[in-house]
């Protein structure tokens, strides 16, 4: 930290990455370009959790003549996640809408958010699976005595507790969804790291960059230390006393 | 006197391990019976075949003479009429007390929120709980754990009730409070089939003490008969370990 500014081209570096008057030029065209990543990220979002969520609840069911779709989701899963998420936007992104599809529906920023929320369903779907085994076989057993079916069972006894203990890695995935929102722009639409991209040319200073940072942090850290508190509160309402 | 249960040479095995072994015993309506015998002896087992928790191998379960373990009996109506408690309590932590005792009645009985909430007050006061019906399982002793756990059951209102050592997992000055419980159930009308390791309290409530060794019944009379003159040796061996041990007065 101290040793930086008295790198020999420190002066070069501060004057084109940390350049004042091209933050305050460039900031109103990033906040308005950042409002596409956020309807990116607010209409994926719901779906990645959806589909995630019933992924889970396939691969978790222990009904025999549900093993076609047990493979099905299982084959998704792996190849979803086996593949860069930029390639899935590529090829969804410009695939899809090259197969002959009318306005509005050939939007590459559609099918980009779409590839998008495929591959997060898929990393998405293992966290929910995780929370649904760790919950253990005695609530199971409990729930079915009192002649609950497996599927309330799930509704009821199962996920509520499964998806508590899984929120903190879900907003892990959730921050880094939220970052990769980023990557639809390589297909076309105009968000806030091609706005950046294109102030940087204009200027040559490479200043609107940090901008974008700074936006991505206004609201990724706000976000996890929100629901940090909405699980401390949840603790300190159902659990027992805190060990010191 | 009917018989509410009859079992029909039930076996049960987990992988290599025979748990059950052919057990055939019939248990009237009404009766309270304990079920003893030394740990892995299939005491558990045998109450979760019983509840449908486990799928038998062999033999057949009748209650009130329905084949219950027959292919294709849907189990969840027979899980209703058949309560169990476990050792472990297995309330549900993310629910309030109110919750844990209303949601079957909601959700499989259908019965209104007010209607099943009014039922958990009943049980809950009966039980020396009502102020608690509003915590969560988490900041309950193990005795008030049980507790709810048993009311949790009886709100069903079963016909039969399987408690598995209830009181296995509990500190010694709170297993009276639970015991308590059981005793006021008893004449009551249900079933009552106790796993226990709590010779004393199986003395003083069975009507029938059955003994299990080897996955099969070994000794099966009066708790007075079973305590104080059993025939079986391995029955004299076992309690002969148990008063040595002082968990029974010889």
């Amino acid at each position: 930290m101290f040793l930086v500014p008295r790198m020999p081209r420190w002066d070069r570096v501060k004057k084109s990455f940390f350049n004042w008057e091209r933050l305050t030029d460039s900031f109103p065209h990033l906040l308005k370009a950042f409002v596409l990543d956020i309807k990116i990220f607010a209409w994926t979002t719901p779906a990645i959790l959806i589909v995630a969520i019933l992924i889970a609840i396939a691969r978790s069911t222990r009904n025999p003549a549900l093993f076609p779709v047990r493979i099905f989701v299982i084959a998704y899963t792996d190849v979803m996640r086996g593949v860069p998420v930029i390639l899935w936007i590529y090829l969804v992104g410009f695939g899809v809408p090259g197969i002959g599809m009318d306005r509005p529906w050939n939007s590459p920023l559609i099918w980009g958010s779409v590839a998008l929320g495929m591959t997060y369903s898929a990393y998405v779907a293992e966290v929910f699976r995780a929370g649904i085994e760790s919950v253990h076989e005695s609530q199971r057993a409990a729930a079915r005595s009192l002649g609950l079916s497996s599927s309330q069972t799930m509704r009821h006894v199962i996920l509520p507790q499964a998806i508590r203990r899984v929120v903190p890695p879900l907003m892990n995935d959730m921050v880094s969804l939220q970052k990769d929102v980023a990557l639809v722009s390589l297909i076309g639409p105009i968000e806030i790291l091609r706005q950046a991209g294109i102030d940087k040319a204009k200027f040559a200073n490479f200043t609107p960059f940090i901008g974008a940072a700074l936006i991505f942090l206004a609201i990724t850290i706000p976000l996890t230390r929100f629901t940090d508190y909405l699980l401390t509160r949840e603790r300190d309402r159902t659990g027992a006393s805190k060990v010191r | 006197m009917s018989n509410k249960l009859i079992l029909n040479g039930v076996s049960k095995s987990f992988g290599t391990n025979q748990v059950l072994n052919e057990l055939s015993l019939a248990i009237n309506a009404g009766e309270v019976i304990s079920f003893i015998g030394a740990s892995g002896s299939g005491k558990t087992t045998l109450l979760r075949c019983i509840n449908l928790l486990e799928q038998i191998d062999n033999g057949s379960i009748h209650l009130d003479d329905v084949e219950i373990t027959k292919l294709g009996v849907d189990a969840n109506p027979i899980r209703r009429r058949i309560g169990i408690v476990f050792q472990s309590f297995n309330l549900f932590p993310h629910m309030s007390v109110r919750r844990n005792i209303t949601l079957a009645l909601t959700e499989v009985l259908g019965k209104t929120a007010d209607e099943a909430s009014s039922i958990a007050n009943t049980l809950l006061t009966r039980f020396g709980l009502s102020d608690k019906i509003d915590s969560y399982p988490d900041r309950l002793s193990g005795g008030q754990q049980q507790r709810v756990a048993i009311a949790r059951a009886l709100a069903l209102n079963p016909e039969v009730l399987l408690l598995d050592e209830i009181t296995s997992a509990l500190d010694p000055e709170l297993v009276g409070e639970v015991l308590d419980v059981v005793r006021e159930l008893k004449g009551s009308g249900i079933t009552l089939l106790l796993a226990t390791h709590e010779m004393g309290f199986a003395k003083e409530i069975s009507d029938r003490v059955c003994f299990l060794a080897d996955g099969t019944v070994a000794e099966l009379g009066s708790a007075e008969q079973i305590f104080t003159a059993p025939t079986d040796a391995r029955t004299q061996q076992f309690l002969q370990r148990v008063i040595s041990a002082g968990r029974l007065r010889g």
